[in-house]
């Protein structure tokens, strides 16, 4: 008796303890080693993580939009394996990549919006269908001139840079996977930038991270992203100095796995 | 000058010194980014051939970063102990390989000697040894350090318990630290990385690491490893500071994109130690700076000037043995795979930096990780961590089950460091070994509820 009451007593205490961290405290042990359960936990949260980063983009995917209103470039690396070890050749688009947009896409306008695949396609392939629609339809009501929007692939987010070179808009949202943690492979973030040109840093940017359902779900980030257009649009500026926090504080991270 | 070999009939040549240390470089997918790595394997090897034979003479009258441009390469040549230098000035790194492995430097011997040897003829040496021996090198050294308590000392191996908190939740950070404790982990340090940069959550984590430490008295110290700057910020608003924390890097520009200086580090210190001997406490000495590292930083903050990242590693340890630290470790897999490829890749890192850590005289541990994108997984962790503890690494991380919820990366656990106390017969340091043997430290609820107690309310 003594023992069980002891026993409900650790059981509820330990609870309370795991309530206030997503950390993987008190498991249960095989000795000093991982039991089972919490060892293949690890090996399939790390697997789905490895999966999405090597996960290629879904050319037919239409992120929402009505058919046929994306296309799709590349940056300046050729291969998945190229991109993941030269970060600098996926801050360019591509030659062909330049010689594709030119044509298709209106020069000048006051926002412009990219799609890259980054660190996650499953970031894009999951948030994207969510948040672009809502962000096209409240850009239209700001009564912005949009740009033609694309998807880059093996895109990192210097290339907010190349393309502000190659189609002047006042405003480039980039739209791009987060690097796969073991809680989520889902996360995306936008960085916005006011007139990017070649040689910007991430001092001239300003950043939305942790889109994703347990995180800032797309619809609340996309307001958040209109918010911050606004801001960027009235100072002509951005990056430090530009504040883009909203009336209410964002989420928190999940509190628990 | 130009330097040359040949192998099997074919001749290399090799413009200058700078040149020849890349060249010799094991595979490394920086220096590849940077485009200074060799481009065949014969090549790497003839490079090799024609360092072994570069005096060490050589090596120091050549800088390979202008000391008129870079303070780091000044202060390096300043503080170098010209009588300890002239014991081994006329070797080659050839020959002072042959020594330092037949066992000539050691002891006292190896102590006297480590300020005669500079970064760049670490680095230079490193490049002409095998993993095993690095290992079999490193493992003779000892570098002890003192601050609440001793760490380095032959048979102890130390932890550092790692609990972030995604939301710097200072209780969810200390029960996880509790966690830690019950594995017989955190008497290297507990050190938090803040989610945020802002003075007072930085405050609110010293508090309560504080906090914990008193109100459990375990004989260890804490961090906060925010930004030097916002930790003296908060030392100024009264929260109490045991080890002041600093990333550190091998070139003036690459310290500057940091936010620090070399000046900046020694102020830090002095404000620290006369803080601590304000404290009402019984000190074991006054080793107290944390410093991390990692091959990679200063191309990333392009600020290598053409150099390789493993010479460039070296020197960031000759910034860190200006300021008497109590820690230093490399995170060596967290960069990503753009500096370090792949397993293979990382392992080496880890014990180049491992090794010349020590033989500059620092306390080195290892924060033995990687990323998601890298080509490695926790089979590559497991495998470093043990060649690692074979060489006598002085701590490792401590992260509750390896993942950080918050940096978003995988290092080592409380299990894995359990793990290689038992399989190579090592203990924690020895003041906190003594507490744990006090305490009972295995039983949960004696350590958690007082500490439960304590931050309910928060």
């Amino acid at each position: 008796m003594a023992n069980e009451i002891q026993n409900t007593r650790t059981a509820g205490l330990i609870e309370q303890i795991r309530a206030r961290t997503p950390a993987r405290i008190l498991v249960p042990r095989a000795g000093i080693s991982y039991a089972t359960d919490t060892q293949l936990k690890l090996r399939g949260d790390h697997a789905v993580a490895l999966d999405a980063v090597h996960q290629e983009l879904d050319t037919f995917l239409e992120y929402g939009l009505s058919p046929g209103s994306l296309f799709e470039v590349m940056s300046a690396a050729y291969s998945k394996k190229e991109y993941l070890l030269r970060p600098d050749l996926g801050r360019i688009l591509s030659e062909d990549a330049c010689r594709e947009i030119v044509p298709r896409c209106p020069r000048g306008r006051d926002v412009q919006f990219v799609i890259g695949d980054g660190l996650s396609a499953l970031a894009v392939e999951r948030q994207v269908p969510a948040i672009l629609p809502r962000l096209t339809e409240l850009a239209a009501k700001m009564e912005w001139t949009l740009g033609q929007p694309f998807v880059v692939r093996y895109c990192r987010v210097g290339i907010i840079n190349d393309i502000g070179r190659l189609l002047e808009p006042n405003v480039v949202v980039l739209l791009i996977g987060e690097r796969p943690g073991l809680a989520t492979s889902e996360s995306l973030s936008a960085y916005l930038a006011f007139r990017p040109r070649p040689g910007h840093t991430d001092a001239q940017r300003n950043l939305i991270s942790n889109i994703h359902a347990r995180g800032i779900p797309p619809l609340l980030a996309a307001e958040r992203i209109i918010l911050a257009i606004s801001r960027m649009l009235s100072a002509q500026s951005s990056g430090v100095g530009i504040d883009i926090s909203g009336p209410e504080p964002l989420p928190l991270p999940p509190p628990k796995l | 000058m130009a330097f040359s070999s040949t192998l099997r009939g074919e001749r290399f040549v090799f413009p200058n010194l700078g040149d020849l240390f890349a060249k010799a470089n094991e595979e490394k997918s920086g220096d590849q980014l940077a485009g200074i790595a060799a481009t065949s394997e014969r090549q790497r090897v003839a490079a090799k051939m024609a360092l072994a034979e570069v005096t060490l003479r050589e090596i120091v009258e050549q800088p390979l970063i202008e000391p008129a441009v870079d303070d780091v390469s000044r202060r390096i040549l300043e503080q170098l102990d010209q009588t300890a230098f002239a014991e081994i000035s006329s070797l080659t790194l050839g020959e002072f390989r042959d020594r330092l492995l037949a066992g000539d430097y050691a002891g006292d011997a190896l102590t006297t000697l480590q300020r005669g040897i500079t970064p760049e003829i670490a680095a230079g040496l490193v490049k002409l040894m095998s993993n095993k021996d690095l290992i079999l090198a490193a493992s003779t050294i000892r570098n002890i350090t003192r601050c609440r308590n001793t760490v380095g000392e032959p048979g102890v191996l130390a932890i550092r318990v790692q609990p972030n908190h995604p939301a710097d939740d200072v209780a969810g950070i200390l029960l996880s630290a509790i966690d830690g404790l019950t594995f017989g982990c955190g008497d290297a340090v507990i050190g938090v990385n803040p989610a945020g940069d802002s003075v007072e959550g930085v405050s609110a984590i010293l508090h309560g690491l504080d906090r914990l430490i008193t109100t459990l008295e375990i004989p260890t110290q804490h961090c906060c490893l925010a930004h030097i700057t916002t930790q003296l910020a908060a030392l100024k608003r009264g929260a109490p500071i045991d080890l002041l924390f600093q990333s550190v890097a091998g070139t003036q520009a690459a310290n500057s994109s940091f936010g620090v200086s070399l000046s900046l580090l020694e102020e830090g210190r002095q404000q620290v130690l006369e803080h601590h001997h304000s404290r009402d406490m019984a000190w074991v000495g006054d080793d107290l700076m944390y410093f991390e590292t990692g091959q990679g930083s200063a191309l990333s903050a392009d600020a290598h000037h053409g150099l390789d990242q493993l010479t460039l590693e070296a020197r960031a340890y000759g910034v860190a043995r200006q300021f008497q630290p109590f820690l230093v470790n490399s995170v060596v897999g967290f960069i990503g795979p753009e500096y370090l490829a792949d397993e293979r890749q990382i392992i080496r890192a880890g014990l180049e930096d491992h090794f010349m850590g020590k033989l500059l005289g620092l306390p080195m541990g290892c924060d033995v990780c990687y990323t998601n994108h890298a080509d490695a997984d926790q089979n590559s962790a497991d495998n470093l961590l043990v060649l690692l503890t074979a060489a006598g690494c002085n701590y490792f991380m401590g992260v509750p089950c390896s993942d950080d919820v918050m940096l978003n990366y995988q290092s080592t656990s409380y299990h894995d460091a359990a793990s290689m106390r038992r399989l190579f017969g090592l203990r924690p340091a020895p003041e906190f070994a003594a507490w744990m043997e006090r305490r009972g430290a295995k039983d949960l609820l004696k350590l958690a509820e007082p500490v439960f107690r304590m931050t309910k309310h928060e």
